[in-house]
Order: C-alpha cells, then structure tokens, then sequence
C-alpha cells in the first residue's frame, strides 16, 4: 500500500493548489486549501452541499474574476509551465484557453450543433473551414455524440435530450484540446443512463486530459476517479487515492461521510 | 345551532365582497375594451363614409394628396411617403445607437453606471414630443444647414433624426431588458472556452435575445410610425411624394393634427379623410405591434 502511494506521488503533476483561500466578499468560502492533481487522472472532490467544491473549482479558470467583490488567496500552480492561475499578472482568459469547463446543467448556445462545438475554435480566431471541420469531428466523436448527430450538424443544439446537451457540451469543451477539464457535478441533470454515458466517457478522457470532478454522488466517485478529494466546509479534509478514501479513509469526519453517517 | 348559521353569515359576507371586487375588475375591464371597440368603431364607420366618396384605388394610387383644394386628390401614399421617409432617418438612428447602448449597459456597464443609466434614459422617454419638435426645429435643423445650405428650414432628415433620439431609449431599454433575460449560465458558458467580453456579448447574448431585441426594434418602428408633434412642428406638413429625407413633408399623423385643428366643417369630405388616414395608421402599427407581440412571446418561451 505505501509501496503504491510511493509510486503514485511520483506522477506527474497537472497542477497545485498552495494555500488557496477564497472570499466572496467578506465570506471565507476556502481555507487554505492544499491539494496535487495529478496528470491524465480523474480527481473527484466530494463533500455535503455548500462545503466549496464549486467555488475551489472555479478557482482554477478564473470563474469569480466574473464577479464583483470576489477575491483569492495562495496560488495554482500549473505545470508544466508553472504558471500562477490566480495571479493577478495571468489574464484569465488565458488560463481559460487551457482549462475548459463542463456545466451542472447543460448550457448549449443558441447555435446549430456544429457551431456550438466550433464556438471555442472561432473564438481563438480560428477561420478555417476544413480545420473546424476535422476538429468538430473529433470533438463530438470523443464526446462519444458524433454517430447521433453527423447528420443533423445544423440543428439547434437545444434540440438534443439533456444527456445528448451534455455531451454536446463536453465536445464544445474539449474541441478546443483543453490540458484540465472541470466538471460540476455534470450528471446530476440526468437519468442513469446518460449518467452512465457521461461516466464512460470522462473514464476515457482520462487518456488525453486531465480532468477534475465535482460530485455528489459517492458511488460515481468511487466508479470513475483515481484521487477523491473530500471538503467540509471551505478546507479539504482529505486527499487520497480513490480505494484509500473509500476503503480506508485516515479521517473520522469523511469515513461518517462517505458511510452515510455524517450529520 | 348558532354556530353554522354564523359561518353561513361570515360565508356570504365574503362572498358578496368577491362579488363586489369581481364587479370592479370587470367594469374596469370592460370599459377598456369598449373604448377601444369604440375608437374602431367611429374610425371604421367614418371612413366607410369617405370611401364611398373616393374609390379605394384612388385612395391607394393616386400620387397627389390635396383633399383641401377644389381639385381634390385623395392619394395617401403622400403621405405614406413622409411617415416612411421619417422613420427610417429615425431608424437609421435609434437602432445603431439603442442597440449599442443596450448592449453596454447590459455587459459592460459596472452595476453603477446601469444603476444610473437606466432611469435617465426612461426619463428621455418620458420628454414631451413637442420639446422634440421644437429642438429639431430650432437647433438640429439650423446646425444641418451649415453642413448642407440648401436644406431648407422645414425637413423630414432633422424631424426623423430627433424622432430618432427620441426612440433610442425604448429601443436600449427593452432591448437591455431582452440581453439580461439571457441566463448567466449561458455566458460562463461562453467564458469557460476563453471568450472575451465582446465576443460572449455578440456571439451568445445577442443571438440568444434576438427576437426580445427585434421586439424593440418593432416597437421602436410603431413609436416611429405614430409619433406626431415632432414631424408637425419640424417635417413642414406640405403634402409631397418623396422619399428624399433632404425635403419637407407631411405624414399621416402631421395632416390629421393640421385638419383637426383647422375649422373644416363637420361631415365634410376633406374632414371624413383624417379618419381614412387614421384608419391607415392604425392598421399599420396594428401590424407592427403584432408582429412584435408575437415575437416577444416568442423570446418568453425559450426560458
Ligand atoms: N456568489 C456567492 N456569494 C456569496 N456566497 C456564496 C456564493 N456562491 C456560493 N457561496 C457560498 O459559498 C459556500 C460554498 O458554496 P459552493 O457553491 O462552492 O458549494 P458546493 O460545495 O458546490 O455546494 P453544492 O454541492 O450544493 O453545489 C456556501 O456557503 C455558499 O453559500
Ligand atoms: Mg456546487
């Protein structure tokens, strides 16, 4: 077992909260938050709701920056060029060049298909037609939607079920060949069986990208991540392997937590 | 035994108060729908009696509009010509400016600037007409004149361009009221992928409230179309068939003030044509207002 942690820790890391603090205002949402994510593996953050896994997770595209009055402290380190994400010297649009976002609840544009996929590309000042193409090929065939739409590309992408809109969205994420992709809590819009589509997919981005995942749900936790991550209240608690935390977890609060036990 | 009869009591007294409100609400209702069944009414009516004087082609297609001399025309494309000419230089200027001010103030203005902005520009709404008319007259049109000399003192381009002003903030404010509706959910969206402030607003929120913002646009035309005083006391009120904004005219509007005010008799023909021309109006910004109703309700359903 420490054998295994020992090799672990040795990956590569995609990125470091140092410190990390956050204040809507004059409210303390994180406190000092430490935590590795790992390159090209799946970090889950659990924990009850209000705790701050939204909020740390839209720490690392810069999110709040959208609204007055929120402020952070400590840094992100992001590798491999050790960038600051939260630097005020960073613009955030440059972080969210490299760091994409899947919503809670699916957010097509009021575009076709296709341009919702093209959308990051045009944005980056992409205009050519045959690049678009391919990589809104790609992208929709990685989110595992091409087959269901390649022959309604124009159609509005409002048109889609939820979990197709998901998936829609996931692809409009990663077009843009994203290094860390944050999901919030990305199927808890859905049956179970887009869940378990969304679940296999995020299980084979993994090859390509790094990915962080709010959740609440404990059993998609264990099912999909390597680390899991469990907050209470604005601080992590405890970070580990995924069958380290569920199994054998080294605190009390997130063993009551994840045995249902919790308050 | 008391007992129920009391509740009975308390019952009917609450039911005769309901009865009471419910009266209220009706008659407050009906009276508005029966004005304006009325305004149809006599509108129609009078008309009725003026064409059948003057045949609906002539009306339609004659190119003159003289219903005061001897050698009387009735042809109100005249007057369609001015209140078409007028409105597009009104137009020409509210939907730029409405649009861009909308959209400043619903993505870029800080929370005070809008907090500031919005009142003063339903304050512009709230300016008399006729205050318009008279900066149009006074000051617009003396200050075109030393940009074109030959442009005389009575003209459609200072009427339409201040009637223009005028529309800006229906236009801005409805259309900023279209852009807020777009969830925010929809922007992070556009943000997550790197897009900037300019982008978000012109590829996401301004397609997403595209029919809340052409529902300004329609409403900002029926203003345009409708609007009186500054055309009667800038525009000149000579009938004349043109679509060069450079020259005076009359509009729909202009002529029926300048007949109701002058001391036509009663019942005469040259009376019986300001509800012609009233009729005309009234159907064209009956259409505006349905095409814009229609896509409002429209931009309503999509959240
Ligand atoms: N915009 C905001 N302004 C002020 N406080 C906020 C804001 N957003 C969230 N909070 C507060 O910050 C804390 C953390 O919220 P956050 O949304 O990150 O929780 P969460 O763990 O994602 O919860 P959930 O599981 O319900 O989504 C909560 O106490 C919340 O009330
Ligand atoms: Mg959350």
């Amino acid at each position: 077992m420490i054998e295994i942690n020992m090799q672990e820790t040795q990956l590569p890391l995609k990125a470091e909260a140092r410190n990390l603090s956050f204040f809507y205002g004059s409210f303390q949402a994180l406190k000092n938050v430490n935590m590795p994510i790992y390159e090209k593996r799946v970090t889950s953050l659990i924990g009850p709701s209000g705790c701050g896994k939204s909020t740390y997770l839209r720490c690392f595209n810069r999110m709040h920056d959208l609204y007055p009055g929120n402020r952070y402290e400590g840094a992100i380190d992001f590798h491999p060029d050790h960038t600051d994400l939260l630097s005020p010297k960073v613009d955030p649009i440059e972080v969210r060049m490299r760091i994409s976002m899947v919503f809670q609840k699916p957010n097509p544009f009021p575009k076709s298909i296709y341009e919702n996929v093209a959308y990051g590309l045009r944005v980056r000042g992409e205009s050519a037609r045959s690049v678009i193409d391919d990589k809104v090929e790609a992208a929709l065939r990685s989110a595992a939607l091409w087959g269901e739409v390649k022959d309604r590309l124009n159609e509005q992408g409002a048109n889609l079920s939820g979990g197709q809109q998901q998936r829609l969205c996931i692809a409009r994420a990663l077009a843009t060949d994203p290094e860390l992709m944050l999901f919030d809590e990305p199927t808890s819009a859905l049956d179970p069986i887009a869940t378990a589509s969304i679940e296999e997919l995020i299980t084979e981005l993994k090859e390509k990208v790094t990915i962080l995942i709010v959740t609440h749900n404990m059993q998609q936790a264990a099912r999909i991540s390597d680390y899991t991550a469990y907050m209470y209240i604005g601080e992590m608690v405890e970070f580990g392997e995924t069958d380290q935390v569920f199994i054998k977890p080294n605190k009390k609060e997130t063993e009551d937590y994840i045995t249902g036990r919790f308050g | 035994m008391p007992q129920p009869s009391d509740r009975l009591k308390k019952d009917f007294s609450r039911h005769f108060k309901e009865r009471v409100i419910e009266a209220i609400l009706f008659l407050a209702a009906f009276l508005s729908v029966f004005t304006t069944t009325a305004i149809v009414y006599i509108l129609v009516k009078e008309s009725w009696i003026f064409f059948q004087h003057v045949p609906l082609t002539d009306f339609l297609f004659d190119t003159q509009w003289t219903p005061l001399f001897d050698d009387a025309h009735y042809g109100i494309m005249v007057l369609l010509s001015g209140t078409i000419t007028s409105s597009m230089v009104a137009l020409l200027v509210a939907i730029p400016l409405g649009t861009i001010i909308a959209i400043y103030l619903s993505e870029f203005a800080p929370f005070s600037i809008r907090e500031i902005a919005k009142p003063f520009l339903e304050l512009l709404g709230g300016i008399p007409t006729i205050i318009y008319g008279y900066f149009a007259l006074l000051f617009v049109t003396p200050l075109l004149q030393k940009v074109f000399p030959e442009l005389p003192g009575f003209n459609l381009l200072s009427a339409g361009m201040v009637m223009g002003v005028m529309i800006i903030p229906y236009v801005a404010s409805l259309s900023e009221d279209a852009m807020r509706a777009v969830p925010m959910a929809l922007r992070e969206g556009s943000y997550a992928t790197g897009a900037t402030r300019l982008q978000t607003a012109l590829r996401v929120v301004v397609p997403a409230a595209t029919s809340g913002i052409a529902a300004a646009y329609i409403l900002g035309i029926s203003r345009a179309v409708g609007e009186t005083m500054i055309l009667a006391v800038a525009a000149g009120m000579q009938p004349n068939l043109t679509f060069n904004p450079a020259e005076p005219g009359a509009t729909i509007t202009s002529f029926i003030v300048q007949v109701a005010l002058g001391d036509l008799p009663h019942g005469s023909i040259g009376y019986q044509t300001i509800f012609a021309a009233g009729l005309t109006l009234m159907l064209l910004t009956l259409v505006f207002n349905l095409i814009g109703f229609y896509m409002r309700k429209k931009y309503r359903e999509v959240y």
